[in-house]
């Protein structure tokens, strides 16, 4: 299905356009795992994920750089989910962590908002996938300029003090290994992003906010927080 | 009316039931031509947007599952690449001890739909169509419950034969599912038992994401999903709708 025109963007390597599909790995960042605790192994959960734990980020919530998110009626604040986001050049199917990066085209910032919710248990569809939830920074950057995808450093910065500093060699999944896990059972084709984990805790915002999201060679996102209409 | 994608002899068209001269059942497609069923490869009946699924919708579904029913719709959603055509195969891998069909009526959007009260939901709908909703239970676990290692396999998902317009669907809440497995009855429910009926789901799903033209709510499945084995021929039908027609096939086909 195709990107809504109106979602701005550039993408100067094949396929020069994103599919319009975003998944998301929950917990994939150690950090977020770590804030769970015992409870990860306890009832509801009885266990850390044994294989990767994906989410959808559907059409409706996309959106581009700059673009504002609304914080629901009744609801308080919004959390930033800062996450790099891999794009997917050629169709992956079965890759072996040793190849998988050849088929990553390039790089891009992903603002995975949510409702803050628990517990995981259930697919959080009303949290993660309102209209607006995924914005997206204006441009993905190719493979050849990012060295290393699992040693970037991810900030988040709310009304232009940092909040929280994160880096992508924290991931319980690597770049490579998840993708290699993820094509086992579903196919990735080009132009998909994969939001590869958000690290905890994600910082909060409230309407009138501005959050920017900058990962180390990938620029900057911006996402101004409104209140949304009742 | 009612309207398949087919492709057939390098293209892809639209296509309409037909009965060929010699009694068989076929399509007509757009340019003229007739073929069999056979003769042509079924894709899913739309390009499809955005794939919300209900779990848990019927109460004798629910039950058969030990969970009571739920206060909220469960829902969850899947990618592009799980969507397959009528007459397709499903992958079964070897090892797994539980993989089952679930018959859904799956609802196509027709008007964007934003904030939509359950009196003015129908308006919306463009029509209906089949959804095979293959699950394979080995996979569960109690993270964003069912994931998609569960349900968003390639070709797990089957929609089709054909989108049927909505307005030749007088009542989407008194229709009859059955699941035919290698011929024998299987499954058997009524869409009047889901326990969130279609315009509940959109007015839900509309509170708090716009619904647009081509995306598909697959409503849930009642009870009676046993498990498939490599060989099997599974066909789910709906009244109204048609039939679904799908065949398991094993790993050795795709080469693992």
């Amino acid at each position: 299905m195709p990107l809504h025109p109106c979602i701005a963007v550039t993408m100067d390597v094949p396929p020069y356009r994103l599919s319009g599909t975003v998944y998301g790995a929950l917990l994939n960042h150690r950090t977020a795992l770590q804030a769970l605790g015992d409870a990860a192994h306890r009832p509801p959960y009885n266990g850390p994920p044994q294989a990767p734990v994906l989410y959808i980020k559907p059409r409706n919530t996309l959106a581009s750089d700059g673009e504002p998110v609304c914080v629901p009626p009744g609801i308080a604040e919004l959390e930033i989910g800062a996450s790099l986001g891999v794009v997917i050049g050629r169709p992956s199917c079965r890759l072996s962590a040793g190849q998988a990066l050849e088929h990553v085209t390039g790089y891009l910032i992903v603002n995975d908002v949510s409702v803050p919710h628990l517990p995981y248990y259930r697919p959080s569809i009303p949290f993660k996938a309102r209209d607006g939830f995924c914005p997206l920074s204006a441009r993905v950057v190719p493979c050849s300029a990012i060295a290393d995808p699992n040693a970037l450093t991810i900030r988040v910065y709310i009304d232009g003090e940092l909040k929280q500093t994160a880096t992508t060699s924290q991931l319980v999944r690597p770049v490579a290994q998840l993708l290699a896990e993820v094509t086992e059972f579903m196919t990735l084709s080009p132009g998909d992003v994969l939001a590869v984990g958000v690290a905890s805790p994600a910082p909060r915002v409230r309407a009138g906010q501005r959050a920017r999201i900058e990962i180390d060679g990938l620029g900057r996102l911006e996402t101004p927080v409104v209140a949304g209409a009742a | 009316m009612r309207v398949a994608r087919v492709a057939c002899a390098g293209a892809i068209h639209a296509a309409e039931p037909q009965q060929l001269a010699d009694g068989r059942a076929g399509v007509r497609l757009t340019d003229g031509r007739s073929l069999a069923e056979d003769e042509v490869v079924w894709l899913p009946p739309l390009e499809v947007g955005t794939v919300i699924a209900l779990g848990l919708n019927y109460a004798q579904r629910a039950k058969e599952l030990a969970f009571s029913a739920p206060q909220e719709p469960v829902v969850f959603l899947k990618g592009p690449g799980t969507l397959l055509g009528h007459r397709g195969v499903t992958r079964r891998p070897a090892g797994v001890n539980f993989m089952h069909y679930e018959c859904e009526l799956a609802v196509i959007m027709g008007r964007s739909a934003r904030q939509v009260r359950r009196e003015a939901a129908m308006a919306h709908v463009a029509g209906y169509c089949i959804a095979n909703d293959y699950a394979i239970r080995d996979y569960l676990e109690n993270w964003y419950r069912p994931n998609l290692r569960v349900k968003n396999r390639d070709g797990a998902t089957v929609l089709g034969p054909w989108l049927v317009d909505a307005a030749d669907v007088p009542d989407a809440a008194n229709l009859e599912l059955r699941t035919y497995v290698n011929g024998k009855l299987t499954q058997q429910g009524n869409t009047r038992d889901m326990i969130s009926d279609v315009p509940a789901l959109i007015e839900y799903l509309s509170s708090f994401m716009t619904l647009s033209p081509g995306d598909v709510i697959l409503t849930g499945t009642p009870e009676g999903a046993v498990n498939v084995e490599v060989g099997d021929e599974v066909i789910c039908e709906i009244d109204g709708l048609g039939r679904l027609q799908n065949t398991i096939v094993g790993d050795a086909l795709f080469g693992r």
